[in-house]
């Protein structure tokens, strides 16, 4: 098989890998902020429930928690599961996943903004949500940016846990071509992809990085 | 005119009684400082009186209109509405100014016009470049809060604060953060504030600045007002508490 064909074969999983990449940063960045807010909340049940929720999200591997996603709904409820519901199972199970880090990442960001700002706002007489998102939010961004990027270059990594539910991203396209062909190639091939990925990954980050750089 | 009523405020952290029975009535155009040793509870008068914190007891008024009344030894506020009403009447400048480091001088000045008030955008642009221009601002208009002086940044915030046109000011120790010289800077925009009858309260530890600007000046210790009066009446007090503070600032 010459090096192109292969390519070409493990092109339609890094489409797979991209997707996703792109599904679980899009549903985890604001759940995970929505919850921080119970993480932060008065409300002592709230605060537990998420506490729990984080801790078990980070103390077990995101391998066991997308197959508990997958045949859930079969074990609990005796719903038969449809292989379209492969590639849902795994956005849930990454983005419950993700959510949890990002929440916590967004409770250092949110606790570490001095209480006189919130004070201030208070005294010009913005809302809650106007001291939030106006004062706070940008602040907070320019904070945990740098804890962000590891996540996500984390994640480009964690794609390849989605053929435990045997869906065909790129690494798993990557060891059927390797031992079809007894070759290593494709999977060195793999390699150069997430580097390639996540440099584009580091880039984006610290381009986003020095646009806020315009104050301290 | 009376600006601002505070009658009987009682405020405790936890066990700690920080503020015993205190009560304070100022007048339109007045300037009224609160001086004291540090812990005397000046600075919880400050934030009680701008609901930064809440009263345990007490009635608290700005203009006529109750922000919080006493109910059986308990103070209930008003209703949120009201409250936020009232919120317009005053403004506060902190000791370390909590500009809002994201933001330009010029937005951090007209910003809160235009979401909170809603005045239009270009009258509040205008309105914040003449409070530049009187605070000595005009060339910072664009500089970000960490660019400036410790100075500066506090005109800012004075700045800031007067650009949603508070019928009375309150300062908390406006200059410790400062050194001398920068100190000078902010003194003189206020008192540049008062000969425009600006109505203020200010909680500070500049004796004589306290002495030339206050119509009346309130001497604080152990959560009580000790002494209040005319600057000569606390300057030359027969409390020997007063004379001994005071002592050790004038020299």
């Amino acid at each position: 098989m010459s090096f192109g064909t292969m390519l070409g074969q493990l092109a339609t999983g890094m489409l797979v890998t991209g997707e996703i990449f792109f599904l679980t940063l899009l549903f985890s960045l604001p759940l995970g902020l929505v919850i921080s807010f119970g993480r932060m909340s008065k409300n002592g049940l709230l605060r537990t429930i998420t506490k729990i929720y984080i801790s078990i999200m980070r103390g077990t591997p995101l391998m066991l928690q997308l197959i508990v996603v997958y045949f859930a709904p079969y074990y609990i409820f005796r719903i038969r599961i449809s292989s379209g519901y492969r590639m849902i199972a795994v956005i849930i199970g990454f983005v419950l996943n993700y959510a949890a880090y990002f929440a916590e990442i967004y409770r250092s960001g949110i606790q570490s903004i001095p209480v006189g700002q919130y004070e201030a706002a208070k005294i010009l007489g913005y809302s809650k949500g106007q001291t939030f998102f106006k004062i706070i939010l940008p602040q907070v961004i320019k904070r945990i940016l740098p804890a962000v990027t590891n996540e996500v270059i984390t994640l480009v990594k964690d794609t390849s846990l989605a053929f435990v539910l045997a869906v065909t991203e790129m690494f798993t396209l990557a060891k059927q071509v390797a031992a079809a062909q007894t070759t290593i190639v494709p999977l060195m091939a793999a390699g150069v992809f997430y580097y390639l990925f996540n440099l584009l990954v580091a880039f984006v980050m610290e381009t986003l990085e020095k646009k806020m750089a315009y104050y301290r | 005119m009376i600006l601002l009523e505070l009658k009987h405020l009682k405020k405790s952290f936890d066990e700690l009684e920080v503020i015993k029975d205190f009560s304070l009535s100022v007048k339109e155009g007045e300037v009224v400082s609160i001086i004291g040793p540090s812990g005397s509870g000046k600075s919880t008068i400050l934030r009680c009186l701008t609901m930064l914190e809440q009263m345990d007891d007490g009635e608290l008024s700005y203009l006529g209109e109750y922000a919080a009344k006493s109910e059986n030894g308990r103070c209930v506020y008003a209703s949120k509405e009201k409250l936020k009403q009232i919120h317009h009447y005053f403004g506060l400048v902190f000791q370390n100014f909590n500009l809002f480091p994201h933001y330009s001088v010029l937005k951090n000045i007209m910003d809160a016009p235009v979401s909170v008030d809603k005045v239009p955008k270009e009258e509040a642009k205008k309105r914040a470049r003449k409070l530049m221009e009187q605070l000595g601002l005009s060339e910072k208009e664009n500089a970000y809060p960490y660019q400036l002086s410790g100075g500066q940044q506090q005109r800012v915030s004075i700045a800031r604060a007067l650009a949603l046109q508070p019928k009375i000011l309150f300062f908390d120790e406006p200059t410790s953060a400062l050194d001398p010289e920068l100190t000078g800077e902010v003194l003189k925009v206020i008192k540049e504030l008062a000969k425009e009858k600006m109505t203020m309260i200010i909680v500070t530890h500049e004796m004589q600045f306290a002495r030339e600007l206050s119509d009346r000046i309130i001497f604080m210790e152990n959560g009580v007002c000790v002494q209040e009066g005319t600057p000569d009446e606390i300057f030359h007090s027969e409390n020997e508490r007063v004379r001994d503070f005071i002592g050790k600032f004038v020299g």
